[in-house]
């Protein structure tokens, strides 16, 4: 009886032997495989501090030429070679702040009728349309922006707006081009965007609680406003989020339709220039001396602005859970 | 049959008659026919799949959130058909308040939880909300534990707490009928102890529909009980005398534990 105890115990001395030659194989495999993906994630912050840096330094000809007021004078004029940011930076903010209050509420509307009030046979094609709006590439909106879009604007909207609103943003004459049209083509770019993120956020609230919700007797707009919104808010502020980065560094549709003018008017009727627009319509033709170290620093005025965009969302979905508490 | 306690002189909150009920193509409930006493409890008992909660679910058209869910027959509930195309569900469900088995506050705070449904439908000022709170609270048995900290959020409490709290949300807006939906199936012992107990006192004041897995909370809370079976309505009738002596077979089996 002890004897075949013995026996057994050696057995399992020899067995787990055995294991721990195969489990340092094991280790040794896993710190390789950590090693790697580590490798794989460096990468991404070599690569951003990389554009970084070099943005900056070959920016550096430019902001040393003019300081400061780089980032704010509204001369923009390669003939005399002075160069300011001020009507790129304005252009590239006016354009995707009307995209976002044209955009955010239809998409809005869209994802709350897609998730509550939608016929079943309905919910797919549309969804499905809203994906294939999504993948539309974004010379076709410009294209489509210039040749269609803005004639319409020019001839049925514009009229309109500049006798009812008028001044300072909405003066004459209506022209079709220029920064309003740029924002209202953006809208159209991304609100597919935010609407399939809104839609899938809220389509992430949980059935027992709506329908407590229902069941004390809310309409649907009072279950939206009061359950559904509080639950979700991090996944709609990253969907509006999500919307502005792409207005944001918009490139081709913005350049059919913005003017590619280099003048500064509050006049969102007038034709203008963003940021990415300009480095599309200037880069070919540039002079190395300041003109291109100034594109430069317009592409970093914009690495910049997307960076305050995306730490400013952090922030506001940071606040938002403190507010709610206790999760 | 006793399932027409109207006829017998006992006042029905809602009367069910004939009432069908269809997932799709799948017949959910066939032809139940019920009264539901007034300010009594009844308990609904029967294996998983048996209509009990689809049952409960038609009393506040619950169900009508979900395309392809329909029922067809009359539920009266004062005096007109709650099944009826153009009925003001609302309004009903206002009336006809539902707590769920699992407890599902709202995303704020305990104070909210419950003035949220209230100002729905009502204008108080500061001061009556405060009271409406209150009362709630304390129905629900939860005020005790809950009065310091009214404005921290409801997802803080406990398993059990918040059950209470979803309690004391429905009883808030005052409604008529209350059902509870397995109410208790998440908690532990305890607060289940508490949530029955809780259900025994508000009968003085709500009609209730209790749907539940555990024969023993029948027969200590309700007054009346029903065993379903595959969306039949098997036996209904009061508690003592269906658990006492049930009259069909498939009653016996199920609640000797010979079945399901």
């Amino acid at each position: 009886m002890s004897q075949h105890m013995i026996e057994t115990e050696a057995a399992v001395q020899a067995a787990m032997k055995r294991q721990a030659e195969k489990s340092a194989v094991f280790l040794r495999q896993d710190r390789i495989f950590a090693g790697i993906t580590f490798s794989f994630a460096a990468l991404v912050l070599l690569v951003l501090f990389g554009i970084l840096v070099s943005l900056m330094i070959q920016a550096w000809p430019a902001i040393s030429e003019f300081g400061l007021s780089f980032f704010y004078s509204t001369t923009w004029s390669p003939s005399t070679g002075e160069f300011g940011a001020g009507i790129a930076i304005w252009g590239t903010l006016a354009t995707s702040l009307i995209a976002l209050l044209i955009g955010v509420p239809i998409s809005f509307g869209i994802a709350m009728f897609l998730t509550e009030s939608c016929p079943v046979w309905m919910r797919r094609p549309l969804g499905t349309a809203i994906e294939l709006l999504a993948g539309v590439p974004s010379i076709i909106y410009g294209f489509w922006g210039l040749f269609i879009f803005a004639p319409l604007v020019q001839e049925y909207i514009q009229p309109w707006m500049i006798s009812w609103l008028g001044d300072p943003f909405f003066a004459g004459p209506p022209l079709g081009l220029g920064v309003f049209t740029a924002g209202l083509v953006l809208a159209l770019m991304i609100i597919p965007f935010i609407a399939s993120v809104m839609r899938d956020v809220f389509e992430t609230v949980p059935a027992v609680l709506k329908e407590s919700a229902y069941g004390i007797g809310c309409t649907r707009w009072e279950v939206i406003r009061n359950i559904v919104l509080p639950y979700t808010r991090v996944g709609v502020i990253g969907g509006i989020m999500l919307g502005l980065g792409r207005a944001l560094g918009e490139t081709m549709a913005v350049t059919f339709v913005i003017g590619n003018a280099n003048r500064f008017a509050l006049n969102l009727f007038a034709p203008g220039n963003s940021i990415a627009s300009t480095l599309a319509n200037e880069f070919a033709e540039a002079d190395a001396t300041l003109h291109i170290p100034a594109l430069f620093g317009l592409g970093l005025i914009l690495f910049i602005i997307t960076f305050v965009v995306l730490s400013a969302s952090e922030w506001l979905i940071k606040q938002g859970e403190r507010k709610a508490g206790g999760r | 049959m006793s399932e027409f306690l109207s006829d017998q002189g006992i006042n029905a909150a809602l009367k069910v008659r004939n009432l069908d009920f269809y997932y799709g193509d799948f017949k959910g409930l066939k032809s139940v026919s019920m009264d539901i006493a007034e300010k009594k409890v009844t308990a609904f008992i029967g294996p998983s799949g048996c209509g009990k909660s689809t049952l409960l679910r038609t009393f506040n058209r619950m169900y009508d959130l979900y395309p392809g869910q329909r029922a067809e027959g009359e539920i009266i509930f004062h005096g007109s058909n709650t099944l009826d195309k153009g009925y003001d569900l609302n309004l009903l469900r206002a009336r006809v308040g539902m707590v769920f088995q699992k407890p599902t506050p709202f995303p704020m705070s305990i104070y909210e939880n419950i003035a949220f449904g209230v100002r729905l439908y009502e204008n108080l000022s500061r001061a009556d909300m405060d009271n409406r709170v209150q009362w709630a609270l304390e129905q629900a048995a939860l005020w005790t534990e809950v009065k310091d900290k009214l404005h921290q959020s409801g997802l803080s409490l406990s398993g059990g707490q918040q059950q209470r709290l979803c309690i004391a949300r429905g009883v808030a807006v005052k409604p008529d009928v209350l059902l509870l939906d397995e109410p208790t199936s998440a908690l532990d012992p305890i607060s289940t102890a508490k949530i029955e107990e809780l259900v025994f006192e508000l009968k003085s004041t709500y009609t209730i529909a209790i749907v539940t897995h555990n024969m023993q909370q029948a027969a200590r809370v309700s007054d009346y009980t029903a065993y379903m079976y595959l969306g039949e309505l098997m036996e209904f009738g009061v508690t003592d005398e269906l658990f006492m002596k049930p009259k069909r077979k498939e009653t016996e089996d199920y609640i000797t534990g010979r079945f399901g």
